[in-house]
């Protein structure tokens, strides 16, 4: 499903670079559930980026359901991520300006149209039916994070990839969070491919693998 | 349906979010617009205007005017020689064929007296036929008859601005008055014409042209023949006009005794040809007023880049998410592109009606006439359009062009 092999990334910073990932090889298999832990730059969201199609290596290949797009154009990137990758980030990135229902039925926008009812069966997903006309503002974290979830799962992609999903949250609401994304992987069978601090978290997928300066150094299996 | 849906609704979003400086943006463009509308309905105003002046005038005029005196080398002022005479004007009537009412003209400048009155007009000598050539119609009266032509009589016709000069409210049908040294009785009044493009009628003092040989030494020429200012004639065919223009000038020519390679001293001019010069000389003014018109259209379309350049670092995030959602570099070129068309295109219509309302009120207000033609507003919306493509075009790409990762992780 997700292949990298000796991915390498580099940036820019100014005259010198600085170097992110050195040689990152990982095979996670369809309908997996994956944690990846590790310290602060050790490369982490680098590597959830990159598998998210997000961004390019600067050397390697990874190969996505067995086709290799690490040196596809930015516009058949685009092209990936509307059709396989769905995103839960940090920070939600909701659009404050629309209601949750119009930011789910947006997650559905790229990728061959909003549907109003499969935008409404997703929020349904979440437990947030109820919400649906209520703007960001309105609504708590854990719930901003539900609609953001609703929002990846619209256009029922195979990857979701979440980016400390918990993060910005109190942990009843985490919890909350936690278990809406391990039952849709249970339920649904989609892969799911986690950044999180928290080891407890981690302990509830079913790989863990750690990373320390652009490498990985190991891999639990629970 | 949905795939242009879509993105407008989008735009639609975009603006209404900023409402003060949607509207704004827009400003810049209704004003540009409005301007040109007004500005373009003014100059096709007098184009109108002339035209329809000519038209009562009759469209199968052809005026003949001495050419310009040569002195030393010099060439003066076409009309300025004494070379057009009453028998040329005879001649033209006998030998060219499709010509008919043929009227030569002497213009004088009197002293006219009328009780308390006193002032110095311009006279006019004419023919029985200058009523037909100019169409002339007399409200009070009548105009100057075959009978008083061949004995002189010291008979005039009144153009309605003179009558209302030196008469006032008074009949004037009957009054007499005092011309130079003779005395002189007024048998018509003019009906009004407006302004036309030869002068206004309204401002006439017509005189039998032999009554006015006798008041005044009217120049001659050195074979005796009597000086007129102008002959004018209407066709009788238009289609031959072009073949009585040529007969004319062979009769004149022949009259003068004009060797070949010698320039003519006359000129012929027809009404078609002073209409098409005229309005040539409108049609770029109209041009002109547009074109500074336009100038404040371009100002808009800078503050409409302007906005929309802040309005891509501002959403910068947005555009992240989106990319993150899968959108590709065309797709958010076109959300930003067709946001600033969406502007623009709207302050053009809003522009176009508010200059359209300017036009109609400078129009009923008897201030200047206007008219707003379809290819002026089609112009002005589409120029709007444009407008908003051009200017949109660098700051969509700018957006387009952002990295998802940098533009995520922006505040």
């Amino acid at each position: 499903m997700i292949h990298l092999q000796d991915i390498t990334k580099v940036y820019p910073m100014g005259k010198r670079e600085l170097t992110v990932l050195r040689g990152i090889n990982l095979y996670i298999e369809q309908g997996e559930l994956v944690a990846i832990m590790g310290p602060s730059g050790s490369g982490k969201t680098t590597v959830l980026n990159l598998i998210g199609c997000l961004d390019k290596p600067t050397s390697g290949s990874y190969y996505l359901e067995d086709r290799e797009v690490s040196r596809l154009s930015s516009s058949e990137l685009a092209q990936v991520r509307a059709q396989k990758v769905g995103f839960v980030f940090q920070t939600f990135n909701l659009l404050p300006r629309l209601s949750a229902l119009a930011n789910v039925e947006l997650g559905m926008r790229y990728s061959g149209g909003s549907n109003h009812n499969m935008a409404m069966a997703a929020l349904d997903r979440v437990g947030l039916s109820d919400r649906a006309n209520h703007r960001p503002t309105e609504l708590s974290g854990g719930e901003q994070q539900r609609v953001a979830i609703a929002r990846a799962l619209a256009k029922n992609p195979p990857i979701i990839l979440a980016d400390e999903p918990t993060g910005n949250l109190d942990s009843h609401s985490g919890e909350e969070i936690i278990s809406i994304l391990t039952t849709l992987h249970s339920e649904q069978g989609i892969t799911l491919v986690m950044v999180t601090h928290d080891s407890n978290i981690a302990h509830r997928c079913q790989r863990i693998i750690h990373l320390k300066d652009g490498q990985v150094v190991a891999e639990e299996k629970l | 349906m949905k795939r242009w849906f879509e993105p407008l609704s989008t735009a639609w979003v975009g603006v209404l979010t900023h409402k003060l400086r949607s509207f704004l943006t827009m400003l810049g463009i209704v004003i540009g617009v409005a301007a040109v509308i007004t500005l373009m309905s003014v100059g096709k105003g007098v184009e109108t205007d002339i035209i329809s002046s000519i038209q009562t005038l009759g469209s199968d005029l052809l005026f003949i005017f001495p050419g310009a005196v040569t002195e030393a080398g010099i060439k003066g002022a076409v009309g300025g020689a004494t070379t057009l005479t009453q028998e040329d004007a005879a001649a033209i009537s006998e030998q060219v064929p499709y010509t008919a009412a043929v009227a030569p003209s002497y213009s004088t400048s009197l002293q006219l007296v009328v009780g308390a009155q006193n002032m110095r007009a311009q006279v006019t000598g004419v023919t029985p036929e200058y009523q037909q050539a100019y169409n002339l119609q007399t409200i009070d009266g009548a105009f100057i008859s075959e009978y008083d032509s061949e004995r002189g009589a010291k008979v005039v016709v009144l153009g309605s601005n003179v009558k209302e000069t030196l008469f006032e409210g008074a009949d004037p049908i009957g009054q007499q008055m005092r011309m130079g040294n003779n005395i002189v009785r007024v048998i018509g009044i003019l009906e009004s014409k407006g302004t036309s493009i030869r002068g206004s009628t309204d401002d006439a003092i017509l005189i039998p042209l032999t009554a006015l040989q006798q008041m005044v030494a009217q120049p001659r020429t050195s074979q005796g023949e009597r000086v007129v200012s102008s002959i004018v004639l209407t066709v009788s065919d238009q289609e031959q006009a072009s073949y009585v223009v040529d007969e004319i000038t062979a009769v004149l020519r022949s009259r003068h005794q004009l060797g070949p390679g010698i320039d003519d001293d006359f000129s012929i001019t027809s009404i078609e040809e002073i209409v098409s010069t005229l309005s040539e000389a409108v049609g770029t003014m109209t041009l002109l007023l547009g074109a500074i018109a336009a100038i404040s259209l371009l100002v808009g379309g800078i503050g409409v880049m302007n906005i929309m350049l802040v309005s891509v670092l501002e959403r910068t995030r947005e555009i992240g998410i989106r990319k993150a959602l899968g959108a590709r570099e065309r797709d958010i070129w076109g959300q930003f592109l067709i946001e600033a068309v969406f502007l623009t295109f709207a302050g053009g219509i809003i522009g176009v009606i508010l200059g359209w309302v300017a036009a109609l009120v400078v129009n009923n207000m008897g201030l200047m006439t206007t008219v707003v033609t379809a290819d002026i507003v089609i112009l002005a919306v589409s120029v709007s359009v444009g407008i908003g493509l051009f200017f949109g075009f660098y700051p969509a790409w700018n957006a387009s062009r952002l990295n998802p990762i940098d533009a995520l992780r922006s505040e």
